[in-house]
């Protein structure tokens, strides 16, 4: 039961682990600001509740667990709303997705069309 | 296997600090500081238990919150610091 436990709470730490590169990578090098708010928001979306349900798998019964389980429900809960603020602000601040079309409009030429 | 997430989260967190350098806009950098901050939590909460101190887990969950907070207001700001000076300008104008 301890070796299942350890080994499926290394399954979800690995995967947790290879979800938040893949964020920390498709935030370095995507071009555009919501191309960016898409690889940050939904990959750190998963990638948490995925490394603390691997720890919670590691750790005993106590008052502990409980609390991670909490700080898992405020980012499950926190994260997607922040993601969706930064957004909205962004595109109320004049930025513009870059689309296929228009592939050389920089966002000074669009937040002064707007 | 914990110790693997943990430089995971390492790396991580000093891609966001380079996007948060380098961003052109001021969305990148708070999206790059918003990141870094969730990545922190992690850091806290798998760190912590790996070092096993002492009341780490209060830390985290209070930095959570004030994570969101911090990212809420100052995403506010921006998305209502333009329309109101423009919107005050061609009113005073017209």
């Amino acid at each position: 039961m301890s070796v299942l436990l350890e080994l499926l709470s290394g399954v979800f730490l690995l995967a947790g682990s290879i979800l938040c590169i893949t964020g920390g990578i498709g935030l370095l090098r995507m071009p555009d600001f919501f191309a960016r708010v898409h690889a940050a928001g939904v990959t750190e979306t998963l990638a948490a509740p995925l490394l603390l349900i691997g720890l919670m798998l590691q750790m005993d019964w106590s008052l502990d667990l409980v609390k991670v389980l909490f700080i898992l429900l405020i980012v499950l809960a926190t994260n997607p709303t922040a993601s969706h603020s930064m957004a909205k602000a962004a595109l109320h601040g004049g930025q513009r997705p870059l689309l296929a079309d228009n592939d050389n409009d920089n966002t000074e030429d669009a937040s002064s069309k707007a | 296997m914990l110790q693997a997430a943990v430089i995971a989260i390492l790396v991580t967190m000093v891609l966001a600090l380079i996007r948060a350098f380098l961003g052109p806009t001021e969305y990148d950098r708070m999206l790059a500081a918003n990141s870094f901050g969730t990545k922190t939590v992690l850091l806290l909460s798998l760190g912590g238990y790996l070092l096993s101190w002492n009341s780490y887990l209060d830390v985290a969950l209070l930095y959570a919150l004030i994570n969101f907070i911090g990212t809420i207001a100052v995403m506010r700001f921006f998305e209502y610091k333009h329309p109101m000076h423009e919107g005050g300008d061609s009113g005073g104008t017209q």
